[in-house]
This record gives structure tokens, sequence and C-alpha cells, in this order.
């Protein structure tokens, strides 16, 4: 997935790259600007209230938050002494990125262990901890592979409600359309009102067929019928859509259990990947999504969605320490072609509000 | 992987009563754990900062000084303060206005407007006997005005036939005209998702807004949203203007800190929540039960419920009838028994309550265990039925045959007489104190819930 055949097209590649950058930045901009101006008021606050070796004061929230041009100036070299206070200070702002407070903990003491009562300035620390997200990051980025071999190579979406799985097979379909693989959606969500006309409106605009029933059928049933239309025409990708349910409903877990299992009686490998799909907006929460969800139906790569939001999906760090799950794509609009590659040092960094 | 602030607490006052008094000191570390909760629940940082400091103010002094258990009297305070911040009083939807009364619904992708649309028209038909239109502005998201008139028929409310091409704004125009020409009391205006950052989209609502003057404008959002949601309530408030706000998927299992974070950024009211898909799935806001979850302190509310779903209501009553006339009798004492068992016995039932921690050490020294329970039971069912009613009746000889036929000795049996007297006298002594006197305080506990006699120092348990 993502710039197979693209090699052809490298310009727009270069210029997709840049556009999911931006776009991501554009996205991050609110939440960039938070973090930035977070660490910068850490640092440099701190630094102005106790520039000699004086114990620093918490930096109080700077009372005029539009500094001169000048005084920015002067800023961007200001240092401050890495003390614990301006630790504790800068683990509270990775906090409002949706870090979690563990998480942001030791990122915060990582930092300290390197640079503890050196004096930094604020993008040294923003540098700092953008390496190390990155680090972390770095293991999960890896897209989605599609097995030529399979035919099809089923990919089962699943997630709470809302958080964009529909629209995620949209955008998928498109690019896998791209890459020159014939592609069938099911419309596995027969439980939301209109939740079929939502798909088929997708399959109409990225020119991909629609495997549906009406609302109400049974969602197995038209996965194995799926399966078998899609083995019959040699289809190269079948992606399947399923309603939204909350991981602690048993019974709807259960029900996705039994879609798996109905596949597995056509394709012992079926389904080659099933994605889970979360929303950036989401906090903590998201732990016990993508735990529930992996029990219950082997989640093997996540896709987020939402990040042209002001939300920053740092929970997605925590994610990836803790269930070392691939995360495939992310999400930047509604439209159609607003699926990026996930890049964890461009993620990392436009956490941070650093320049790619 | 989420400690409760209960067991939070737990480990920063066990010391504390051993040395008595609470300090400053004493709070402070208090506050540590709290805070961290309060993050770990998604409560967006500057709020938690905020709540914590108003707590401090509020614990330090002689509430908590005063206090005799003090991890129970922080997490009162901590859970008071934080039902006040939610909202004690429920705030109602606003239908004051000439009909057709407006009232539009706004938020992010995906949070839940077109259903909670759907939802607050059957509630508004059912429970206020309102005529309510729905109408879709929505004319972006693929199907997103089929799924509201299929939602509308299936909770039987009208909504507006669909023409496609027209800009929300006019589709608002025409629900409203369309809602004064038929006599509808009320017009719901389901939006599009938009970020709170989309300059061009917010723009667009606040145009809406602007053109139908709504009563309500409710900003739809997501229980489980993390530490944006400071900004997404403040954009929506400065930008569209919001009067409430409605919190969905309430069942799931998040934490539910957005709820004061939005609550607290903008001051308006959590109006509604849903708590399900179907469209009876709304109910009004309860802010002790999203205060109990954000403290991981479901499990005080799960143990309420629980106690509710064992004792069933009627029975209870019957109780308090008979002991409103002094009368529990061994009957009594053996339906308490099983009903502690059922309820997973007293260490399940004392984990759930918070500060605790300490009593279940007691009760596990005075080894108080089920197997005990079990043989109380079997003691009791071994007795006639006049036994069980005139417990006077028993005297050496039938307490022997008792003892043999329950496997018991006739120490046993005296030992369980010995408690049911004072589990009566502490009936009676409840009954005149009324309904207050549960012993310990305890919340939610129908009365004699819990026998008085299985607490220490009163149990004379073996
Ligand atoms: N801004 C933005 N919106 C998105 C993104 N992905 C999905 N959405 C929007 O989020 C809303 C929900 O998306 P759906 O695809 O219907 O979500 P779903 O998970 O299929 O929802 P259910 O089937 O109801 O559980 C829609 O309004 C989408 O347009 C994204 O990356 N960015
Ligand atoms: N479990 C649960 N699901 C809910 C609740 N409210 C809405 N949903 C589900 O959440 C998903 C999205 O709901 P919608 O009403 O389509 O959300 P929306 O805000 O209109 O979405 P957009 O129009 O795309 O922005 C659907 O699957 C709903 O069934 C709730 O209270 N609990
Ligand atoms: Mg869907
Ligand atoms: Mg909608």
């Amino acid at each position: 997935m993502f710039g197979k055949n693209r090699s052809e097209a490298s310009e727009s590649a270069a210029e997709d790259r840049k556009g999911w950058f931006a776009r991501l930045k554009a996205g991050l901009g609110k939440s960039q600007d938070k973090i930035t101006h977070g660490i910068d008021e850490v640092i440099e606050g701190g630094a102005e209230e106790a520039p000699a070796e004086v114990p620093a004061e918490p930096a109080a929230p700077e009372p005029e938050r539009k500094a001169g041009l000048g005084q920015r100036l002067v800023r961007a070299v200001t240092r401050r002494r890495l003390d614990d206070i301006a630790l504790e200070q800068l683990e509270e702002v990775l906090i409002t990125a949706d870090l979690g407070p563990a998480t942001a903990a030791r990122l915060v003491s990582n930092l300290g262990r390197s640079k503890f009562d050196k004096d930094v300035t604020s993008t040294e620390v923003r540098e700092a901890l953008a390496e190390d997200v990155a680090g972390l990051l770095t293991p999960v980025a890896r897209p989605l592979a599609i097995d030529p071999a399979a035919k099809p190579h089923v990919v089962l979406v699943v997630g709470v409600n809302g958080t964009g799985k529909t629209t995620t097979i949209g955008k998928l379909g498109k690019v896998f359309k791209e890459e020159g693989k014939s592609v069938l959606l099911c419309a596995g969500d027969t439980f939301r009102a209109a939740a079929i006309d939502q798909l088929k409106i997708w399959g109409e605009r990225i020119g991909v067929p629609v495997l549906a029933r009406e609302q109400g059928s049974d969602s197995a049933g038209l996965a194995y019928d799926a399966l078998e239309q899609a083995r019959a025409e040699g289809t190269d990708v079948l992606l399947i859509d399923t309603a939204g349910r909350l991981h602690n409903r048993a019974d709807l877990m259960a029900e996705l259990e039994k879609i798996i299992r109905v596949l597995r009686k056509l394709d012992a490998a079926a389904p080659q990947s099933c994605l889970l799909v979360l929303d950036a907006t989401t906090g903590q929460n998201a732990h016990a999504q993508v735990q529930t969800f992996q029990e219950m139906t082997e989640v093997t790569g996540l896709v987020v969605t939402k990040l042209d939001g002001s939300a920053r999906g740092g929970v997605l760090v925590a994610l990836a320490d803790r269930f070392g799950l691939p995360v495939h794509a992310v999400g930047v609009g509604e439209g159609a072609d607003d699926l990026r590659p996930f890049d964890a040092r461009d993620f990392a960094r436009s956490l941070m509000g650093l320049e790619g | 992987m989420f400690e409760s602030l209960s067991a939070r607490l737990g480990s920063v006052f066990e010391g504390l009563t051993r040395r008595g008094a609470l300090k400053e000191s004493d709070v402070e570390a208090a506050l540590r754990e709290i805070r961290v909760a309060l993050l770990e629940a998604d409560v967006a940082l500057p709020v938690v900062k905020d709540f914590v400091a108003a707590v401090k103010e509020r614990a330090i002094g002689h509430e908590v000084l005063k206090s005799v258990t003090p991890g129970q009297m922080v997490v009162k305070v901590v859970n008071d303060h934080l039902v006040e911040t939610l909202g004690a009083e429920a705030v109602e939807i606003n239908l004051k206005a000439r009909p057709p009364v407006p009232i539009l619904m706004v938020g992010l992708q995906g949070s839940g407007k077109t259903t909670t649309s759907a939802k607050l028209g059957l509630w508004l038909k059912g429970k206020e006997k309102k005529k309510v239109l729905l109408a879709s502005l929505d004319t972006r998201r693929p199907a997103a005005m089929e799924q509201l008139a299929v939602l509308g028929s299936q909770a039987e409310v009208a909504s507006l036939p669909i023409v496609k091409g027209e800009p929300p704004v006019a589709i608002a125009r025409r629900a409203m005209q369309m809602g004064a020409l038929e006599g509808y009391d009320v017009v719901i205006l389901d939006t599009a998702g938009r970020l709170a950052i989309d300059q061009e989209l917010m723009a667009e609502v606040a145009e809406v807004r602007a053109a139908v003057e709504p009563a309500e404008t409710l900003l739809v959002a997501d229980a489980m949203t993390g530490q944006d949601a400071v900004t997404i309530a403040t954009e929506f408030n400065e930008k569209v203007g919001i009067t409430g706000i409605v919190l969905t998927r309430v069942d799931g299992d998040a934490r539910g800190g957005a709820a004061l974070s939005m609550r607290a950024v903008t001051g308006c009211p959590i109006k509604l929540m849903g708590v399900g898909e179907k469209l009876d799935a709304l109910e009004a806001f309860h802010p002790e039960r999203i205060a109990g979850r954000i403290l991981g302190m479901g499990d005080v509310v799960g143990l309420v419920e629980k106690a509710k779903e064992t004792i069933e209501q009627e029975e209870a009553e019957k109780l308090a009838r008979k002991m409103a006339k002094g009368v529990f009798d061994l009957n009594d004492m053996a339906d308490q028994l099983s009903k502690l068992r059922q309820m997973g016995g007293l260490g399940s039932l004392m984990g759930m309550l918070p500060g605790v921690g300490k009593m279940k050490k007691a009760l596990a020294g005075a080894n108080v265990d089920e197997s005990i329970l079990i043989r109380q039971e079997a003691i009791i069912s071994s007795m006639t039925p006049k036994e069980r009613a005139h417990p006077k009746l028993i005297q050496a000889s039938r307490k022997r045959r008792i003892a043999a036929g329950s496997g018991t000795t006739v120490q046993d049996v005296n030992k369980l007489l010995k408690q049911h007297m004072e589990m009566s006298k502490m009936m009676k002594r409840m009954t005149k104190m009324g309904k207050k006197g549960l012993p310990m305080g305890m919340p939610g506990l129908p009365p004699g819930g819990l026998p008085p006699g299985m607490m220490p120092p009163g149990g004379g348990l073996k």
C-alpha cells in the first residue's frame, strides 16, 4: 500500500508527501502551537524568572501571549536550566497531547537522564523529545502489505462507533485501486441506519463494486458471500465494513468473532488483516479499545483518523509502546484522498512542533 | 490498568490513621493522587489544576482535619466537588420559545449528532408530548440525510423532505417554514460533523444559528474524548455559541473526564447522555454517575447496583416494615446471610466500598469468611419454622438437635443466637434512629442490607 505504483509519478509522490506533512501540520497546527507554546513557556518563561542558579519557581503562565518579534528572537536563544520543576512542567505539556500520565513521565525522565541540570533551549528540548517519540513509533510505522497470493486478501475493518471505519474503507479502496488491484467492498454494517447507502456511495465515488444486502440481514452470512464472490472473481482485496461497536459489549464483540469464524470456513487464513480504526480525539480509552479488540479479533494493525483536527492523537505513542501494533495509515480529512501513510518521524516532529 | 482513586488514596492514608491527625502535607499527597486519577480519566490539564486547587481549599482546614476517617473524607470532598462542578441539578431542554422551537445539534465528525437528533425527537415526543420535525443540514457526509430519515421513521417522528443540492442555511429556513405551517412544536436541526478548527465550516454553522436563532444549541460530544475536549468546547462555544452539552457513548467504559473539561470551560450544563445506539437510549444527565466514573469509583456505584439487583426492592420494603415493628427473626437473618453470599461474600462487598481497606483487614483478622456464612445458614436451616420465628424457644435439647442436624456444635448454635440477638437489638435501635442510621454510613444499601452484627466490633464472630 502507498507508493508501489508511485515511482512513475514521483513528482506527485513528493507533492503528496509534502501534502501529507502540510496537512498533518495544518491539522496539528493548533495542537502544535499549544505544545510548542507549552514547551517554550516552560523553558523560556522559567528562564525569565530564574536566570541564575536560584531554584526556579514554577513558570507562571505567560500573561502576555503575543510577545513582540524582538522578544521572541531573544527567547529563541533563551536557555533554562532543566531542573525538576522544568521537567514536571514538560511532563504536563505532554499530557495535554493525550500521551497519558505514565508515558509522559517516562519520556520526561529519559530527557532528564541526558539533559538534567544542563542549560537548554526550547528547541533542544523539543528535538530530544521528538527523537525519543520517533524511536518509539518507528517500529510500528508499517504500511498495510497485501498478500498478492491471497486473492482475495481480506481486510476486516473494526472499531467503536463513529471512528471512521466506513470512510477509511472508501479511502483504502481508492489507494488499492490506484495501485492497480481489483477491489470489492462488503457492506457488513447491516445495523446502523443508512450505513449501507453510505458505503454504496463510497463505492460509486471510487469506482469499486460493493456487495450489500438490506438492513438487518446477517452480516456474517454477507461476509461469507463476499469472500466467495471475491474468490470466484479472483479479486485482490476484499474490504469488509462492520458496524461500530463498543468494546465493552460482549454480545457485539461475539458477533465479530462469528464473522471471522465464518470467513475461516472458506479460507483458514482469512481475514488476512484486521484493522482497528481509532479516532485521534479519543483519550485514554483507546487503551481499552485496543486491548479488547485485539483479544477478540486478533487486530493486525491500526488506522488513526481525524488527525486533521485539533486532537494530537498522542495516545498513539503510549499504544505503540504497550501493544506494538503496526500503524498503517492516518486519516487527515473526509475526502477520498485524505489517507496518508504513517510516518513516525514526521508524526513525532509535528507532535513536538518542529519543522519536517 | 487504572487504579481507582479510593485505592490510590487508601495507600496514601494508610499510615495516617496510625499517626492520628491529618496534616496539610498529607492532603498534598492525596492531591497528587487525585491529580493523576483525573488525568488518567481524561480530564484536561488546565481543568485538573483548577479542580485540585479548589479541592485543596475545601479539604485543608476543618473538613478533613476533623474527620475521623481521612481517606473517606477526602474521597467525599472530591466527589462532592466533582458533582457540583458537573452540575448537581438537572437542566432540562429549553423549549421556552415561540413554536416551532428550533434546536440545533453541532459537534465533531462522528460524535453522535444524527443519532442524538432522532433520540431527542423521540424523547420530546414521548415525554413532552411535542410534535417534532427532524431536518438534516448535512450536505456532505454520504447518506447523512437518509440516515436521519430512516431514524426518524423508526422513531415515528417526521422528517423534512430531502431536496438535494440545497445549502444548509436554506434547509434550515425551509424546515422552520414547514414547522410553522404544519404546526410543529419543535424543529431539530442536525448538522454535518465539523472540526472545531475548521474556520469555514464553523462560520457556516454560525450562520445557521444566526438564521434560525435556536432555543438550544447542543454540542454533541463523545464521552471518550481526551484532552482536546477543552479546545472543542471552547471553539464551539466561541464560534457558534452553545447552550448545552450532550455526552454520547456513556454506555462505553471511558472514564468520561471530558464531561468535566467541557462543563468547566464553557459553563454550559450537560443536559443529556446517550447510553446506546438504540433510539430510546437517552437519559437525563446524572452527575453522580459520571463523577463516580471519573474518580474510578464506578465500583461504589456498582456496589449499589449489585445490591439493588440482589435484594429486590419489595423484599427490602417487607423487611423494613417488619423491622419497623421491631421484628427481626431468624428467617430474616437467614435471608440476610444468603444475600450477603450472593453479593460475592463479605470480601468482595467490602472491597467495593471506598476506604474500607482497613476494615477488610480487621474482618479478615476476625476470620469472617464465606464458610462461616454457609455454616450459619446451615444452622438456621436445621431449625423448625416455629423456632426460626421464635428464637426464644431454642433451649438446650433443641440446640443439641440443631447442632447435630447442621453438623456444628452447640457452641456454634449459641454464637449464632447471640449474634442474632445483637443484630435484632441493633435493628431496633436503627429503626428508632430512622433510615439514616445505616451502619458505617454505607451508601445506597437498603435497610438491613448488611447485618450490623457482621461488623466489628459488634460481630463477636470467632
Ligand atoms: N475530519 C475527518 N473526518 C473524518 C475522518 N475519517 C472519517 N471522518 C468523518 O467521521 C464521521 C464518521 O465516519 P464513518 O466512516 O461513518 O465512521 P464509522 O466508524 O463507519 O461509523 P459507524 O459505522 O457509525 O460506527 C464522518 O463524518 C466522516 O466523514 C478523518 O480522517 N478526518
Ligand atoms: N454506543 C453508542 N453509540 C452511539 C451513541 N450515540 C451514537 N452512537 C453511534 O455512533 C455512531 C455515529 O453516530 P452518528 O449519529 O452517525 O454521528 P454524527 O455525529 O451524526 O456523525 P457525522 O454526521 O458523520 O458527523 C453510530 O454508529 C451511532 O449508532 C451512544 O450513545 N452509544
Ligand atoms: Mg460505518
Ligand atoms: Mg450525522
